[in-house]
């Protein structure tokens, strides 16, 4: 029986690795289907992955609820954008600029949070980041609350050129690649087994002579500064920085896209903010109301799929966790074949939830089953 | 004589009006079993708890070879040589049987800010977690997740964490605790052979474990240490028999 610090099992990274060629191949798929919107969405999404693989770093695996992780993306995006409105667009500046922004930010913010556990470290690292959104609220000279345009895009030196959008989209892949890579090696390491022990037993962790607040801290700045990466590529896809990009609820959504796709596992942030955007993007487009549809399903997965999506897979469930993609995928399709007419899709998605349902129903009946059983010997 | 491994000067810990250590003075000679009984409520915990650092005293020092330790921090006095095994059985449950081991090794084999060689794999911190294991008899259970072994074998991995650390002073805070009498039994053998190795201090309830391994005593009531002495003595003695062993004792 191997430990949960490895790759939990074979699905979950079989599963994963798919998921990354699928998304790797994006910009086929958008030129087959002549569809452009089809890049944007998905460059988001990637962008968005990049950081809850940061943030799961700290949350999945070190048991850190930070509260305020869009704070990073919004200091990595204000970067860009000032130097950008500064006549700065070298790459070479504005990006080890941007990330050593970050990691400072994240290293003022772990300093002061790291001192406290639980709901205290949450709304610590709230508080804070709402003090960073403020900063960008008030900085009248960038746009303040209205934001600022960039315009002109990061210049790397001729290497590539990021005004293409495949060029772009295939960067912000490579780094989310490297990015889950790094991640691999550091969770493994003798530094992720101290972060994963500290999350599991802190006081033993102390009694066994390691310093857990050092370790924690520069996990927390690790977190950030890929984080920072995010708000980089971000402010670059936009073209556009403004406090929006670091309010609390962009905090927020990231714990979600964590959470659902399965915490302290290497692919499920993956997992969860392909799901989420997408479901995002397609209940948007029927409704305005959409977060209404959107929050039962959040629940549902929280009630039902302990572990999220990846722990679905772990628990031999794969069958459903396949379904539910499918059945994502299927959505998208007839979104994307029926595009103003929501009548199809809204019976896919009856349909799915139809089958969840079932599924939850006959798992219940088999439970009942088991306890009584047992109630019999007892 | 040699000085003491620790000692403990004038300790005090109050709790608001509660005096929970009161006025404490301990002596641990180099290589002994030194227990330390007393009946529920007499500080027997907190003590341990200022030994190893968790709490701050309000007054008096702890010595431990010849160094002031009083304001060290928890994972300072780990590395000096001081381990402690919890009450309430403390480990990782969600690492196997020999992850929890390694991690113990590994705090003592320089820093861990190493980001990027495969810990599981490092044969450095096997190689002694799985020696470890073998002395205390869980080698078998090496690569079974921790939150699936019994009572007396998570008991026997919590002997075997502190154990990893290489320790000068080992901090033993009730180990039979809930043990059936066959677990205790084997717990006993275990301690037994590595005594005289490890200087330990043991609190413990069960009092044919402490006479069993005990070389010296000291009785703790309400916080203060009302009596020390080598096993016999302190059977003999009327104010511990009094305070705690019962009459008929």
């Amino acid at each position: 029986m191997s430990s949960l610090l490895r790759l939990k099992s074979p699905i979950t990274t079989i599963a994963g690795s798919i998921l990354l060629v699928l998304l790797g191949l994006v910009p086929v798929f958008a030129m087959l289907l002549d569809d452009p919107f089809m890049l944007t969405l998905f460059t988001r999404i990637v962008i968005m992955a990049i950081a809850a693989v940061s943030l799961n770093l700290i949350l999945g695996y070190g048991g850190m609820v930070s509260f305020g992780h869009a704070a990073y993306i919004g200091v990595g995006g204000y970067a860009i954008g000032i130097l950008a409105h500064h006549g700065i667009t070298e790459a070479w500046i504005q990006w080890p600029v941007a990330l050593i922004g970050s990691a400072l930010v994240a290293l003022l913010i772990g300093l002061l949070s790291l001192r406290t556990k639980g709901i205290f470290f949450i709304m610590l690292t709230l508080a804070l980041a709402q003090l960073v959104y403020y900063l960008g609220n008030g900085a009248y000279a960038y746009g303040g609350d209205d934001g600022l345009t960039i315009l002109q895009r990061t210049d790397l030196g001729g290497l590539l050129d990021l005004n293409d959008k495949e060029t772009l989209y295939y960067l912000c892949w490579v780094l989310l690649v490297i990015v889950l890579w790094l991640t691999y090696r550091v969770v493994n390491s003798r530094f992720g087994m101290v972060l994963q022990g500290a999350k599991s037993n802190d006081r033993r962790m102390a009694t066994l002579g390691f310093p857990v607040f050092r370790y924690r801290l520069t996990a927390f700045v690790i977190s950030g500064t890929i984080c920072g990466l995010a708000g980089i590529l971000t402010a670059t896809y936009t073209d556009f920085i403004s406090p929006a990009m670091m309010h609390w609820t962009r905090s927020g959504d990231l714990i979600v896209m964590v959470v659902l796709g399965g915490m302290g596992s290497l692919f499920g942030p993956l997992f969860g903010a392909v799901t989420f955007l997408m479901l995002e993007e397609i209940l948007s487009s029927w409704t305005e109301y959409w977060k209404i549809v959107f929050g039962p399903i959040l629940l549902l997965v929280v009630l039902f799929a302990r572990g999220g999506i990846d722990g679905a897979m772990v628990r031999g469930a794969a069958g459903y966790a396949l379904t539910g993609l499918i059945t994502l995928f299927l959505i998208y399709v007839v979104h994307y074949l029926w595009y103003d007419d929501w009548i199809p899709a809204a019976v896919v998605l009856a349909g799915a939830a139809a089958a969840i349902l079932a599924i939850w129903y006959r798992q219940r009946r088999e439970a009942v089953a088991i306890a009584s059983a047992g109630g019999d010997h007892a | 004589m040699l000085e003491p491994v620790l000692k403990v000067e004038g300790l005090v810990k109050r709790f608001g009006g509660l005096v929970a250590t009161d006025n404490l003075n301990l002596d641990i000679r180099e290589g002994e079993v030194h227990a330390v009984i007393g009946p529920n409520g007499a500080g027997k915990t907190t003590m341990i708890s200022q030994l190893i650092g968790e709490l701050r005293p309000d007054a008096g020092s702890i010595r431990f070879l010849g160094q002031d330790i009083t304001h060290l921090p928890v994972h300072a006095r780990s590395h000096l040589g001081i381990a402690r095994s919890f009450q309430i059985t403390s480990i990782f449950l969600n690492f196997t049987t020999l992850e929890n081991i390694m991690l113990a090794v590994q705090a003592h084999d320089g820093h861990s800010f190493r980001f990027w060689k495969d810990a599981r794999s490092d044969p450095r911190l096997r190689e002694p977690a799985m020696a470890a294991l073998e002395q205390v008899g869980l080698a078998h259970r090496a690569e079974t997740v921790a939150s699936v072994l019994s009572h007396g074998e998570h008991r026997q991995l919590e002997i075997a964490m502190a154990l990893a650390t290489r320790p000068k002073l080992l901090l033993l805070d009730e180990p039979m605790a809930g043990m059936g009498p066959e677990d205790s039994a084997r717990m006993v053998t275990m301690l037994s052979q590595i005594k005289g190795s490890i200087t330990m201090l043991l609190i413990e309830h069960d009092m044919d474990a402490v006479f069993a391994l005990a070389d010296r005593i000291t009785v703790l009531v309400y916080g203060r240490g009302i009596a020390t002495g080598e096993p016999d003595e302190i059977r003999r003695n009327e104010q511990v028999r009094q305070a705690y062993l019962g009459d008929e004792a």
